[in-house]
């Protein structure tokens, strides 16, 4: 046990370090000079202010060492928790800066991620070998789960949005309201929160139910399940077996499935200009924010390999085999 | 008479027609009798083992019946049919390495099994009967992939018989083990028989030998009929069907050097069942056949208990 958690923490902390590296070297490589757009959002003509300017700027944000001392720095300050300044919102911490967008992200993306996940197994599961739902849930599933998330996301603010004007298509909360924790502020929020959830949560709720109704036929069809038909058990302890050995691969396929899907939800912040990590990204790049990006980027990296972590062990704990591969088979 | 088998017809539904894989079997089986049941590929022993318990989808009773202690068995019918299932007919599967759920420990499977069925987990007779087979206690409590082959497969014979069925269908249950473990599961299924878990016992195999030493009677299919059924010692000894005959002639025999003869084989192979050819279905394959072998030949009772369907015998 403890050497398998072991080498999984050493490759999820090598993941780590590969990624946060890259993390570093994109905003640095990316066309375009942070500095210059700074100095030029200050409109000053006077070419030696410029010049002061830009040394003052540069000296701040560190650009002004050689590459290989900025990465250095760069280790040296996130050990301190230290993620720099945004460049955009100068000078407010970019720590800061995320710590107000993280909290939407993670209402859209926890909740939309688990409720699919387990209402796609359970209807996956539901559907196979009943014929009716078969051909109705299958097809259905097959045009959920081939849709991009924006496209979805598009389609709902435009009809439940622009159509029908039922929910808000912008934004957190009404522009008109301040965040506080009245009644009227909360049931504001989960207005706005509806449509992206609900596209997030449609997309993947088809892979989901197609993937367990392809898994719940195959373990139908297998030796324990024709054995217990034989015994005369009933097909709801069939089933349910069925859906306890199906379940296995559809947790590794969450695990799979997660960078996409963290992907689909920024995206479909984008769409709805919703003020979690996927709008900031995008501002971050417009405004060529390295630091903000990187922080981002970085948190972003960082909870995708906690919740494979969290995977991980989930795993063990409901796979009797992991458990007895790893104590070693006994005869 | 524990079974009755008169003039049961089970087909495959295919695309090209039906496969005749069981065209007429009658038989007897009775209280106590272990009937081993012996025929190459595709000769419908395992259909017919089947056929008792639990058809699948593309088998289809075309006719006779099957009576079992008095109760005809409603053997097309897989609702009716779970009545009978695991209380009155058990199954050894072929498969019995992979037939316990890999992810129950196995008290917890076979409590959950026998709720299923309205039965409360009798622990302490489970525990006698594993003490019987020699399977550790300790195995309730472990998964199905902490036991070796020989214990999923002696686990499982425990399993099927736990409601003294009164008939057991071994399904070429020695055919996956090695010489060691086939013995000693053929003498499991002798203790099952004598301490009375179960009354009779059809053991579908296609190793003679082994089947010699466990069955009281041995039936001999062939083509999805019924060739020779006899006590085990005159069908090794004494056999009249050609057909057994060259099955017993193509075994090797302990001590023998093959180096002057070789062993034989029977030459050919079984009619398609797709479209079988009209009377004796060995025709082709025999030594002996002559004209009226033409004619289907009619199963004849030649000493007692000595059934044959041939028209030389």
């Amino acid at each position: 046990m403890r050497r398998y958690f072991g080498r999984k923490l050493l490759i999820y902390g090598l993941t780590f370090f590969v990624a946060v590296t890259v993390n570093w070297m994109i905003p640095r490589f990316m066309p375009g000079d942070p500095i210059a757009s700074m100095v030029a959002r200050a409109n000053v003509t006077n070419a030696q202010a410029v010049e002061a300017m830009r040394a003052y700027y540069s000296n701040l944000f560190g650009l002004d060492q050689p590459l290989w001392q900025q990465y250095v720095n760069f280790w040296g300050a996130l050990a301190h928790g230290d993620f720099g300044i945004s460049i955009w919102l100068f000078p407010t911490p970019v720590t800061d800066v995320i710590t107000q967008a993280v909290p939407y992200t993670l209402a859209l993306i926890i909740p939309s991620v688990l409720l699919s996940w387990v209402v796609g197994n359970r209807f996956g599961a539901y559907a196979a070998r009943r014929k009716l739902l078969d051909n109705t849930v299958l097809p259905v599933g097959y045009v959920l789960t081939a849709m991009p998330y924006m496209w979805l996301a598009v389609l709902l603010a435009w009809g439940f949005g622009v159509l029908l004007g039922w929910f808000p298509v912008a934004g957190g909360y009404s522009f008109s309201m301040r965040p506080n924790w009245s009644w009227t502020f909360v049931l504001d929020l989960l207005h706005h929160w509806a449509l992206p959830f609900l596209s997030l949560f449609l997309v993947a709720l088809g892979g989901w139910a197609i993937g367990m109704r392809n898994m719940i036929i195959y373990e139908l069809e297998s030796d324990y399940s024709s054995y217990l038909s034989a015994l005369g058990a009933p097909s709801r302890l069939i089933r349910r077996y069925a859906f306890r050995n199906a379940v296995l691969p559809q947790i590794t396929g969450l695990a799979l499935q997660l960078g996409v899907l963290v992907a689909g939800a920024l995206v479909t912040e984008i769409v709805f200009a919703y003020p979690g990590l996927g709008s900031l990204i995008l501002k971050a790049i417009q405004n060529k924010d390295f630091f903000l990006l990187q922080g981002t980027f970085l948190f972003i990296v960082l909870g995708v390999l906690i919740a494979n972590f969290i995977i991980d062990i989930v795993y063990v704990v409901v796979d009797p085999r992991t458990r007895a591969g790893m104590a070693g088979a006994q005869a | 008479m524990s079974l009755q088998v008169s003039e049961l017809r089970v087909y495959y539904r295919t695309l090209k027609g039906d496969v005749r894989a069981l065209d007429g079997m009658t038989f007897e089986l009775r209280d106590g009798e272990i009937l081993g049941l012996v025929g190459e590929s595709g000769c419908g022993k395992s259909t017919l083992g089947k056929s008792l318990i639990r058809m699948d989808g593309r088998m289809r009773r075309v006719g006779g019946t099957v009576t079992l202690d008095g109760h005809e068995l409603p053997i097309d019918d897989d609702r009716r049919m779970n009545d009978y299932r695991f209380r009155e007919v058990s199954l050894i599967p072929q498969y019995a390495m992979s037939a316990l759920n890999p992810t129950r420990k196995i008290r917890r499977m076979v409590t959950e099994l026998l709720r299923s069925r309205g039965t409360a987990l009798d622990t302490a007779e489970l525990e006698r009967r594993m003490d019987q087979v020699g399977l550790p206690r300790e195995v309730l409590d472990r998964y199905p992939i902490e036991l070796s082959g020989g214990m999923k497969q002696r686990m499982v014979m425990v399993i099927s018989t736990l409601l003294d069925p009164s008939l057991l269908i071994a399904d070429e249950v020695t055919s996956a083990l090695d010489v060691s473990t086939q013995k000693a599961v053929a003498r499991a299924l002798l203790g099952f028989r004598d301490s009375g878990y179960v009354k009779s016992m059809i053991f579908v195999t296609h190793d003679l030998a082994l089947t010699h030493h466990i069955a009281d009677t041995i039936m001999v299919m062939y083509a999805g009929k019924l060739a020779e059924k006899a006590p085990a010692d005159v069908i090794v000894k004494a056999p009249r069907h050609p057909y057994t005959r060259l099955l017993l002639e193509s075994l090797p025999e302990v001590g023998v050097r093959y180096t002057e003869r070789r062993l034989e084989g029977i030459a050919g192979s079984p009619p398609s069942l797709l479209d079988p050819p009209a009377g004796c279905r060995f025709r082709d394959r025999c030594p002996i056949a002559g004209e009226e072998c033409a004619q289907e030949p009619p199963v004849a009772e030649l000493a007692p208990d000595h059934h044959v369907a041939c028209w030389k015998a």
